[in-house]
């Protein structure tokens, strides 16, 4: 069924479709309908679920992990500050192998306080061991919050999953979504069966038990199975989806890269106008071609170093700046080829910080840049559409 | 149980029982049944629990009593694997039933 | 069914001997039986009782962090709706996991109702630290982080809060203050918190030998001068009804709070200055003025 939703209507018509049985959540821009919505459908009777009002994301993940470890499927939704407030309950989740799923509206963190998008707050929590997923449009919003939770509860896998939607251009736009039907997501869902030790009175486990140096590091060894793991069974999903629903996933989405000389790698809402640049690039003759990075963690390495290898450079478009450093996909992808002896050249573009808009000049300033890195060398980091005169001023240098 | 389980869950209820606490005493609370009214007080204060309760007849009976009639009571004993020589029991015992010496290692 | 007979706290735990904690905690579980989940929240009682690989619970436990114990217990009461299922929850939380960085979780579950039984364990201070201060720390304690010295002769500076009112006050169906040194009515009490349906609070206190100071065989002793002298009074406000409050124990006769302060050696700094007895002294007959009239046996 076709139908016109907003991005937060499709993490949570992901969830009802899932039959999430808890919804702890706390109200903030930009996924904020995430909770209403959630709390509409069970008002109207079209959703069968309880939803726990909390007084804090701390407490609304607090929560979903209790709710968890007893046994049932966990869907929350937060953004920024929200995300960052959850920082220390995240890596918890995680350290406890529960598989729970969370929207994420993709937005600046402060200061200044900006509730527009860039990726920051979910770049903010990569090292806390949640695979982390990011959609280009409504319909990957859906779709990957519906796999996200097959992928989460698999026994090989057991680890939380967030699904970034872009705060506003994706979480309050409307968008055509084709909404698969109840019956066709059980079958491919499956009844939730949780594959991990739960709070139940005939078994009583202790979850949560402390941890010495002698057995530390074997806890986090097995996360770390478990997300090498995971990149498997995330192309398994992918495919099944693909089967069932007739729509392709793929971690690593590349489009007229065979030849290209300069490949831009995006990820999320910005890729729509990204496609539609290349595309033109192309008719002009121009060899640049597109790589979206749906999955960050676990980060592809394999099919990055596949796909961009034979490009002479790989310009690098994000939202998000890791200070002293340049950009969080810049610096992985960077080490993803440290042991290739023939790779390209990575150039990182810091672009559309807290809600500015990537527009095709934005692009054009990227592209002109990477075409300059083919025979000289550039800056490895570069701000575009910054007023950096402005900016010089203030900081006592000009 | 395995050495590592996933997420360090405890699968097994109380297997703590394998530390044997009782290594640490200094102290050693020892109950002299011919003055021990049964009240139970030392058991109920307990924080191990180191002081068994028994409720079978046979050790109800043998168990000396100051009176007969209280062999009729559960009765408890100290579990030395776990005591950790705290004292609670000898502080609390209203009849003075229970002496608390020096432990001899 | 009676359970009492039944140990759900194993033995072979880490914590002190003496310590107050695992007798409230036993006797919570003998009363709640078996059909009962565990949340606790970072503390002496959390970190020694689950030392991997081995655990002292019989009932199915889980720590999350150290403010949250009501959020995840809010969680799993949820769960357990949307499951249909009656088990009892009880969250275990120290004063500093309670009253400071817990407090925000806790009122969010009271307010949302959530069939809870919190139990707060409260020996005073920051002890799985090393007795550092907390809001549940009273007038003149010395800790690590109120120490005594020339320019601050008395310590904690500041009254304990009132955690148990905080909580009444927001007509929470059950609210105590309780005492294992005073069984029965530790015992009543928690029995008539597991009966009651919505969001339950205890305020539990618990002497810690190491933080108090005092020697481990006098836990009890101590625990039942803090209420005999008036300094911890025991009573039960139920759905916010202060005027109805009930003390539920009056000592016959008071004894002197110097009796509470002596053996304790995080107060021995105070009887350099009689005043300062005094003050304390003057604090709890003011309480008993003000609220003596609410003891109703």
């Amino acid at each position: 069924m076709k139908v016109m939703i907003r991005g937060n209507e499709s993490i949570a018509y992901a969830f009802k479709l899932a039959r999430v049985q808890v919804v702890p959540a706390y109200p903030i821009t930009p996924s904020t309908l995430v909770p209403e919505k959630i709390s509409e459908l069970i008002a109207n009777g079209e959703m069968k679920a309880e939803f726990v009002p909390v007084e804090s994301e701390h407490s609304a993940m607090s929560a979903a992990i209790g709710a968890s470890a007893k046994g049932v499927r966990v869907g929350t939704a937060t953004a920024s500050q929200g995300l960052a407030l959850m920082h220390e309950v995240l890596f918890i989740a995680s350290g406890m192998r529960l598989p729970i799923v969370m929207g994420i509206g993709n937005r600046a963190l402060s200061a200044p306080i900006n509730i527009w998008c860039d990726h920051q707050d979910m770049m903010s929590q990569r090292d806390t061991g949640w695979m982390q997923f990011y959609a280009e449009s409504n319909q990957e919003g859906l779709d990957l919050g519906i796999m996200a939770f097959k992928i989460a509860e698999d026994e090989r896998v057991l680890l939380p999953a967030m699904v970034g939607i872009d705060a506003f251009v994706l979480t309050h736009t409307v968008e055509p979504v084709e909404l698969p039907e109840q019956k066709d997501v059980d079958d491919f869902l499956g009844e939730f069966v949780p594959h991990y030790v739960t709070l139940d009175p005939q078994n009583p486990a202790t979850l949560g038990s402390f941890g010495f140096p002698e057995h530390f590091m074997e806890f986090k060894y097995g996360q770390w199975i478990a997300m090498e793991r995971a990149k498997k069974v995330i192309d398994e999903v992918f495919e099944e989806f693909e089967e069932r629903f007739g729509r392709k996933y793929m971690k690593v989405y590349p489009e007229f890269v065979e030849d290209a000389e300069i490949i831009l790698v995006t990820m999320g809402s910005m890729t729509s106008t990204t496609r539609e640049f290349v595309r033109r690039l192309r008719e002009q003759g121009k060899k640049v071609g597109l790589v979206k990075l749906t999955v960050f963690r676990p980060f592809p390495k394999e099919e990055l170093r596949e796909i961009l290898k034979n490009a002479k450079v790989v310009a690098v478009v994000e939202r998000n700046i890791s200070f002293g450093f340049g950009g969080a996909v810049y610096a992985e992808l960077s080490s993803t080829f440290s042991r290739m002896k023939e790779k390209p050249k990575i150039v990182d573009f810091i672009v559309g910080l807290g809600g500015r808009d990537i527009t095709f000049n934005t692009l054009n300033s990227v592209v002109e840049i990477a075409e300059k890195a083919m025979h000289e060398e550039v800056d490895e980091v570069n701000w575009i559409d910054v007023n950096k005169e402005a900016v010089l001023k203030a900081e006592g240098l000009l | 149980m395995e050495v590592i389980t996933r997420g360090a869950v405890i699968p097994e209820p109380g297997n703590s029982v394998e530390n044997k606490t009782g290594t640490w005493r200094v102290f050693k609370p020892i109950i002299h049944y011919e003055k021990c009214i049964r009240c139970l007080i030392c058991w109920q204060f307990c924080p191990e629990p180191a002081i068994l309760l028994y409720e079978d007849e046979e050790t109800k009976k043998k168990t000396p009593a100051p009176k007969e009639p209280l062999k009729r009571l559960p009765v408890v004993e100290i579990d030395y694997d776990y005591c950790k020589g705290c004292g609670i029991c000898y502080n609390e015992c209203p009849v003075n039933a229970i002496e608390f010496v020096k432990e001899e290692k | 069914m009676n359970y009492e007979k039944e140990e759900f706290f194993a033995p072979g735990h880490g914590l002190c001997a003496g310590c107050a904690a695992p007798i409230i905690v036993r006797w919570i579980l003998k009363l709640a039986g078996p059909n009962t989940i565990v949340t606790n929240a970072t503390g002496c009682l959390e970190v020694a009782t689950t030392a991997y690989p081995r655990t002292s619970w019989r009932v199915p436990w889980i720590h999350v962090a150290f403010e949250n114990a009501a959020a995840v217990a809010s969680g799993i009461d949820a769960a357990l709706k949307a499951k249909g299922e009656k088990v009892n929850i009880i969250a275990f939380g120290g004063d500093g996991g309670t009253v400071d960085i817990g407090m925000q979780a806790l009122s969010g579950m009271v307010e949302r109702g959530h069939n809870v039984l919190y139990v707060l364990y409260d020996n005073e201070a920051y002890m799985n630290t090393g007795i550092q201060r907390s809001g549940a720390t009273p007038w003149g304690a010395w800790t690590t982080t109120s120490k005594v010295g020339s320019a601050n002769p008395i310590g904690k500076l500041r009254p304990k809060k009132p955690i148990a009112k905080i909580i009444a006050a927001h007509d929470a169906p059950y609210v105590a203050t309780a005492n294992p040194a005073f069984f029965n009515d530790f015992k009543k009490k928690v029995k008539k918190a597991l009966s009651i349906e919505g969001p339950k609070f205890l305020h539990v206190l618990s002497s810690c030998t190491t933080g108090w100071r005092h020697d481990p065989s006098k836990t009890i002793e101590i625990l039942r001068l803090a209420t005999e002298t008036g300094l911890f009074p025991l009573y039960e406000i139920e759905n916010g009804d202060f005027e109805n409050m009930r003390i539920t124990y009056k000592p016959k006769k008071f004894k002197p709070v110097e009796e509470y302060l002596k053996p304790q050696g995080r107060f021995r700094h105070l009887f350099k200055n009689p005043e300062y007895i005094k003050k304390l002294q003057k604090d709890v007959d003011e309480w008993w003025a003000k609220y003596g009239k609410y003891y109703r046996p």
